[in-house]
């Protein structure tokens, strides 16, 4: 195995979107069952070193390719295809707009303190980023346009970000 | 002929000896041992029986060091010299310990850790703690009859990197070869779960003296996964008896106490709170210095009220934890309470309450932190065979990051990543010519860089003169398998490199250690030229040891040709070690582990070629693309 090798390669996986996650799962266990460096505790310097690079590398591997959104952003770099988020923040003014509607729902429902319609805005915005990564998956996956899948992913940035600032101020809530 | 090989259950039959390793629980008011001997897991106890070893240190005007039950007795006697709790010193300044004003001792403020003036001389936190682990490693090697390949050292799983470095560099002191520093919750949950074959989503909920812990992990065959951890690295059973001891005061109208009163009351404070676990009310009462009585009464109801939001403030890190984990309090399927502090019936009343179901009490919460670090420890030190072994992924507990424009942190390492972990975040200069930039290393979760703490800061010099934010710096932060980070940064543009990498050491520079070290074999009239010479002899052994191990295992991966050479390097190791000329060891080391660099970097190879057996070539070759690189 390659330590330059790509993080789908790693885990023996096919270079998808789509992914089986349960073999992500046990194939990034068998890993770090190999090169953890408890299994290195006792060893000489060199090994020691080697299994801390090769841990460290499963680990980050696994966290790219267990999100969607990391995954897909990762999939378009092996691609040829740099998101570049933030030098590309020219959106559509529709997407903008719609945007501007759920931060207003947000920002109220927090000002009112209403638990209720922040788990309801959770609830929608969570299906609006199903339907997102679908479209992502039959973008990248089926149909090869990688070009509209940089775009579909940059919404999707803002849509995580969104859900994120929905979750913390539900969190803050029940502080 | 061979010799017959005698293993006990559950451990290797490797060419090797078991290897000495024990599990230190290095708690705020108790510390214990343990060990795994013949398949089982036991604490060590003193000649006396006693497993717990109090963590109570006394100085004498004449250097004289006492660890344990001795000191702990006669603490009102000599309160400035007599050290208890000093875990919540470690890897604190002045301003981070609470109730810094009731404590009896002369506190010396120093940079990145406080230091306490004792009549032997002002000690740092670290070196009171190397004398508990000392007195830990003598009763351990006594009762093993042998020399320790290492330990593995429990800390709270919401200590900081000051606070785990601390601890790293106490046992260094204390000469104590870390095999690794494990969170507490985690060594509980490992033995928690191999004795119960537990399966599941388990929450470990830890209040000890000083420190509290909650961590969240997944249990399945062979693998133990923390998926959150969260705590307060400030509170424990300490503070109960605080609450008592200012009832006390409140109470009985007492004047300004001396350090001996107020010890004393400290420790009534203590066996009230103790009494109360089995009785409804409790009496304290105690005669002052000043010729004033306290007597009262603590009924249980007075407690619970005095102490509520103590308990409270435990509740709040597990709705973190758990929210980082992305689960709901039903999803846990058992809790797991450890740490002296939760034999309290109003926390068990609590954690039952929040998670619906009766907390398991089970295990001796005193006890079983010791006991799980022992069962790493024989883990560690290679004592299993391949396959009668378990894998343990545990997480970062703070973020880590950098302090940026404003006075802002960007995060770098977000907390609960599991670790080893590393990540490199790309910054640039903002004024045309510039050619150094200052870097600061901040760990926790607030915006503002000065509700954070500071961690290190250092200097990248040499930058190439450039147009503002034309150069590019890349800053890498890596956290090794003990939760410590290193940092490192490097301007990558030019031809011309600036490089520089920093463990953070919070006022303790390695030369202090050395010096610390100089001084406490100083005293122990023992020579510090033998000393080292036996410390770089067992190191030789140790490595010895591993690359045989390595032969071994995996001899088949070496030429005869290298064989020959790296045979050739033990030899010369062997020889030096059997003399007196430590350079010549240091030398005979570095060849040995020349020699075996490329032998190591194939056994890796064929390690990860393993992860991937049982999956024919054609299924590796076909998903990575036909082996090619992308």
């Amino acid at each position: 195995m390659d330590f330059n090798a790509d993080h789908f390669a790693l885990f023996g996986l096919p270079r998808a979107f789509r992914l089986d996650a349960t073999a992500l799962d046990v194939r990034y266990r068998e890993l770090q069952a190999e090169v953890h460096p408890d299994r290195f505790a006792h060893a000489a310097d060199a090994e020691r070193r080697l299994s801390l690079q090769w841990a460290t590398k499963a680990n980050e591997a696994y966290q790219t390719l267990k999100k969607p959104l990391p995954r897909a952003r990762y999939l378009l770099h092996l691609l040829g295809h740099d998101v570049g988020a933030e030098n590309n923040t020219a959106m559509p003014a529709d997407f903008l707009m719609e945007q501007m509607e759920w931060r207003e729902g947000v920002a109220e429902a927090r000002a009112a303190r209403d638990h209720h319609e922040l788990e309801h805005l959770h609830h929608r915005l969570r299906e609006r980023m199903n339907a997102s990564y679908d479209e992502l998956a039959a973008l990248l996956d089926d149909t090869g346009d990688h070009a509209t899948a940089s775009d579909r992913v940059r919404r999707l940035m803002f849509l995580e970000k969104l859900l994120s600032e929905i979750d913390e101020a539900i969190a803050a809530l029940e502080e | 002929m061979a010799l017959l090989q005698i293993a006990e259950p559950g451990e290797s039959t490797a060419p090797h000896q078991h290897r000495l390793a024990v599990g230190i629980d290095l708690g705020t008011t108790n510390s214990l041992v343990a060990t795994v001997r013949s398949g089982l897991t036991v604490v060590l106890s003193d000649e006396l029986g006693r497993s717990l070893l109090p963590s109570v240190v006394h100085y004498a005007a004449d250097g004289g060091v006492e660890v344990g039950y001795g000191p702990q007795s006669r603490q009102s006697a000599d309160p400035k010299n007599t050290i208890v709790s000093v875990k919540r010193f470690m890897g604190r300044g002045r301003n981070d310990i609470a109730h810094v004003e009731s404590l009896p001792y002369d506190f010396v403020d120093a940079p990145g850790m406080v230091r306490l003036r004792t009549v032997a001389g002002v000690k740092s936190p670290v070196e009171v703690s190397a004398d508990i682990l000392k007195a830990l490693r003598a009763r351990a090697e006594g009762a093993l009859g042998g020399e320790l390949v290492g330990a593995v050292i429990t800390v709270p799983a919401y200590f900081d990197d000051a606070q785990r470095q601390a601890t790293k560099d106490a046992a260094r002191l204390a000469g104590i070869n870390v095999l690794r520093l494990l969170n507490e919750p985690t060594a509980a949950a490992i033995a928690y779960g191999l004795d119960n074959a537990a399966e599941g989503v388990y929450a470990v909920y830890d209040l000890g003296g000083g420190t509290f812990d909650i961590s969240i992990l997944r249990l399945s065959k062979g693998v133990f996964e923390v998926l959150a951890a969260g705590g307060d690295s400030a509170l424990g059973g300490d503070d109960f008896d605080h609450r008592i001891f200012c009832w006390v005061i409140e109470q009985a109208k007492l004047r300004p106490l001396s350090s001996g009163d107020a010890r004393l009351l400290l420790t009534r404070a203590r066996e009230a709170k103790e009494y109360l676990t089995c009785h409804s009310e409790a009496p304290i009462t105690a005669r002052l210095s000043t010729g004033e009585m306290v007597d009262l009464t603590l009924t249980t109801a007075i407690f619970n009220e005095i102490t509520q939001t103590l308990v409270a403030k435990t509740i709040q890190p597990i709705k973190k934890a758990l929210r980082d984990a992305g689960l709901s309090p039903t999803e846990v399927k058992g809790v797991v309470m450890v740490g002296g502090a939760t034999r309290m019936p109003q926390i068990q009343r609590a954690v039952g309450e929040y998670f619906r179901q009766e907390p398991l009490t089970n295990l001796d919460p005193d006890k079983v932190v010791a006991l799980g670090a022992a069962t790493q420890a024989n883990l560690l030190a290679g004592n299993r065979a391949a396959g009668d072994d378990w894998l343990l992924l545990d997480v970062i507990p703070l973020s880590l990051g950098l302090e940026t424009m404003g006075g802002l942190v960007e995060k770098v390492i977000p907390r609960n990543s599991t670790i080893p972990a590393a990540r490199a975040q790309e910054f640039t200069t903002f004024r045309d010519g510039q050619t150094a930039m200052a870097i600061h290393v901040v760990q926790g979760e607030r915006e503002l860089v000065g509700d954070c703490r500071s961690l290190a800061r250092f200097e990248l010099r040499g930058i190439p003169p450039m147009v503002a934010g034309a150069a590019r710096i890349r800053v890498t932060f890596q956290v090794d398998a003990d939760g410590l980070l290193s940092v490192a940064a490097r301007e990558q543009t030019s031809g011309v490199e600036a490089s520089v990498t920093v463990k953070p050491s919070y006022g303790l520079s390695d030369d202090e250690i050395a010096g610390m070290l100089k001084d406490s074999l100083a005293h122990a009239k023992d020579d510090a030229f033998r000393r080292a010479l036996k410390e770089a002899q067992v190191e030789a052994q140790r490595l010895i040891e591993a690359v045989q191990a390595a032969i071994h295992g995996d001899g088949e991966l070496l030429s005869d040709e290298e064989r020959r050479r790296v045979d050739s390097a033990i030899v010369n190791l062997q020889a030096a070690a059997l003399g007196e000329n430590r350079r010549q060891i240091t030398l005979a080391m570095d060849d040995l582990e020349a020699e075996t660099k490329d032998f190591a970097a194939r056994r890796m190879d064929k390690s990860i070629r393993r992860a991937f057996a049982g999956r024919t070539v054609d299924e590796v070759e076909k998903a990575t693309g036909g082996g090619g690189k992308a």
